[in-house]
């Protein structure tokens, strides 16, 4: 049953004329795209999708002059895009296909176990320049910050610093591996990366956002059932007149496998 | 005769293009001073009552960053500065009460702005709320002098981004320099074994080995800095950060030193077997030649060889991305974080929204640093032409 369906679905969209689908946009969901792709790819014969990175705003600048079929955004559509979008007699479906979760890291050796999101933006606005304010030992806090390209930070900057600048001069390294690698090797350090990426050679502290009343540690389990705060949901846009087009893709991404792979990557699943 | 035309077709074609390349940097580099302070299509508005009438850069930043609090520190009455941005709206009211295609929106902005007499609300132009208690604050052009003289660079502060590129080419001569100078005394030593000392065999695998430093890709000298050059430049100065000027001129002294090498030893041994004879027939050892008769006759061209590094260093983009901090800092000495030029450029354009402020910016950045490079290989060419007018001591 489930294959004559595919057989039909498949045939409808040859027959449409449409089996190659572009998607660009965020590096951060291009390993979950690509594996996607791959997969779905296998599974349905005859279809391409083709998925590059380059960033959310490629992504979305990509949809706008009609380059791409999905642009793929690590944070939601900004005003003035849909605004871009509208005058140019284009609407953006929206498709929430996993969720992110960013944790804070720190040195292996730092005693400091929780940070508020108060105490957060206080280190990374400049306000809080020492360990001990914050309950560790006498050292100078290195806040370490991802590139101004990223969707991780301005992320970061809309959710845990309030719309808040970051400290002039801050420390920004180009990819997450780069944040690290310098957070496990300078002891004062601090910084944020995706979930995915933790491993033994950092700490990650738990973050509390309601004052210091509770602490969550980041797990895939606390971002699951919503009381790890700081995450995010990785986006699909596409336009409502290539709907048929991109449909079976996306429907393959929602479905048990697709979020099964969205798990295999490192991501949350959406149910 | 066709070979002849479709070559100087090609050289024509060739320079065509680099010209309108050189056109295009500057063309998009200098709209930069045709910009607003405030982010593009955006203005901000405060209550009619409200007697400040301009806010510079600057203060827009510490306003928005909750540094500035009150309305006496900028110019107006003993009041408490009240932020609003612009998708607070959409907290208040629902889509549906905004109107179809948000026509209601101006009216409601107006609103919640003749409500509340110490506001200044951060808003598109394109929904700019009119009636009589709402005030347009001025907004000026950035001023040249705030981009070459201002001394942060903080392209994606909201609503009043900060490009003043001072740290940055500090940063990027401070890095260069710093790099030539390690790198000219050991790639100095090194020509002069080649082209003076080394027998045949040694020199074949020795060179070999230097063109071998040029080939590797800049990124994995990067890695390399940041995997093991990093932790030892920290352990060894006792410094919180790794990430430093000095790491980055270390990497850089290594990519140099190829350019330097070759260069200083075409220059040795350029110097003609008689006046190497002369010296030595006149009693000199084979040291005492090289040091007063060989490196002094190539004096033009070791100096060449220093201006060409710093070429190469001042330019270099991936490595230094790595290993800097990329902290936009000016820097007061060798051992903190810094951010050159091109690494800027490298980080940012990905996400500058194409015609944008900080996209010009970024091709301002571009011109001054073709204008560097340009200057130095000017004076390199003009330097080693020298060698070539002044014969002899």
């Amino acid at each position: 049953m489930k294959k004559s369906i595919l057989i039909a679905v498949t045939l409808l969209t040859l027959a449409m004329g449409a089996d190659a689908q572009r998607i660009k946009g965020s590096d951060t969901s291009l390993p979950l795209s690509q594996k996607e792709a791959e997969e779905y790819m296998k599974a349905n014969t005859g279809k391409t999708v083709s998925v590059t990175g380059g960033g959310s705003g490629v992504g979305i600048s990509a949809l706008l002059a009609g380059t791409t079929d999905i642009a793929q955004s690590s944070r939601k559509i900004k005003f003035d895009e849909k605004q871009k979008l509208q005058e140019a007699g284009k609407t953006a479906n929206e498709v929430i296909i996993a969720y992110d979760a960013l944790a804070v890291v720190v040195n292996p050796a730092n005693k400091v176990v929780n940070l508020t999101r108060e105490q957060l933006e206080g280190i990374f606005t400049g306000k809080i320049t020492n360990w001990k304010q914050v309950g560790g030992d006498d050292l100078a806090i290195v806040p370490y910050s991802r590139e101004t390209s990223s969707g991780t930070y301005e992320f970061f900057k809309e959710h845990v610093m309030k719309n808040k600048n970051y400290k002039s001069g801050i420390m920004s390294m180009p990819a997450t591996g780069a944040i690290i690698q310098s957070v496990s090797q300078t002891k004062g350090a601090i910084g944020y990366v995706g979930l995915a990426y933790l491993n033994n050679s950092v700490k990650a502290v738990k973050v509390s956002y309601n004052k210091g009343k509770t602490y969550t540690e980041p797990s895939v389990a606390n971002a699951k059932n919503k009381t790890y705060p700081i995450v995010r949901p990785l986006y699909y846009y596409y336009e409502s007149k290539s709907k048929s087009k991109v449909q079976s893709f996306i429907d393959y991404i929602l479905s048990d496998k697709g979020q099964q792979i969205v798990t295999e990557v490192g991501f949350i699943t959406i149910k | 005769m066709v070979v002849k035309s479709v070559l100087s077709l090609s050289g024509a074609i060739t320079t065509i293009a680099i010209v309108l390349i050189v056109l295009f940097l500057f063309k998009e580099g200098f709209g930069l001073f045709g910009s607003p302070t405030i982010e593009k299509g955006y203005a901000l508005f405060v209550n009619a009552s409200n007697e400040v009438k301009t806010l510079n850069a600057e203060q827009v930043k510490q306003i928005f960053d909750e540094q500035i609090t009150s309305w006496k520190d900028v110019g107006g009455k003993d009041d408490e500065i009240m932020l609003f941005r612009f998708e607070e709206i959409f907290n208040l009211y629902s889509d549906e009460e905004l109107g179809e295609n948000y026509s209601l929106l101006p009216d409601k902005l107006a609103e919640v702005i003749t409500e509340n007499p110490n506001i200044v609300a951060f808003l598109p132009n394109k929904y700019s709320p009119t009636a009589s208690q709402v005030k347009k604050l001025e907004d000026k052009n950035i001023a040249s002098s705030d981009f070459f003289f201002g001394r942060e660079w903080i392209p994606t502060a909201t609503p009043s981004p900060l490009f003043g590129m001072l740290p940055l080419i500090l940063g990027t001569l401070l890095v260069s320099l710093v790099a030539v100078m390690i790198a000219l005394p050991i790639g100095l030593g090194v020509a002069i074994y080649l082209s003076e000392l080394a027998n045949e065999k040694v020199r074949k695998v020795l060179k070999s080995v230097v063109e071998l430093l040029a080939g590797i890709p800049s990124v994995v000298y990067g890695f390399f800095g940041l995997v093991v050059l990093v932790p030892i430049v920290q352990s060894v100065f006792g410094l919180s950060v790794g990430e430093t000027a000095f790491t980055a001129s270390l990497i850089l002294a290594i990519m140099a030193l190829p350019t330097i090498i070759s260069v200083a030893e075409d220059a040795l041994r350029n110097t003609p077997l008689v006046m190497r004879e002369a010296s030595l027939a006149l009693g000199a050892t084979k040291w005492q030649t090289i040091y007063k008769v060989v490196v002094p006759y190539s004096k033009s061209g070791i100096l060449a060889a220093a201006v060409l590094g710093i070429g190469r260093a001042v330019g270099e983009t991936m490595a230094v991305l790595m290993v800097s901090g990329n902290a936009a800092a000016i820097p007061h000495s060798l051992f903190e974080p810094v951010r050159t030029i091109p690494a800027t450029i490298a980080a940012e354009l990905g996400e500058a929204p194409s015609g944008g402020t900080h996209y010009q910016a970024l091709f301002m950045l571009g011109c001054i640093l073709f204008v560097i490079t340009t200057l130095v290989s000017i004076s390199a060419e003009i330097i080693s032409k020298k060698q070539h007018t002044t014969k002899g001591l």
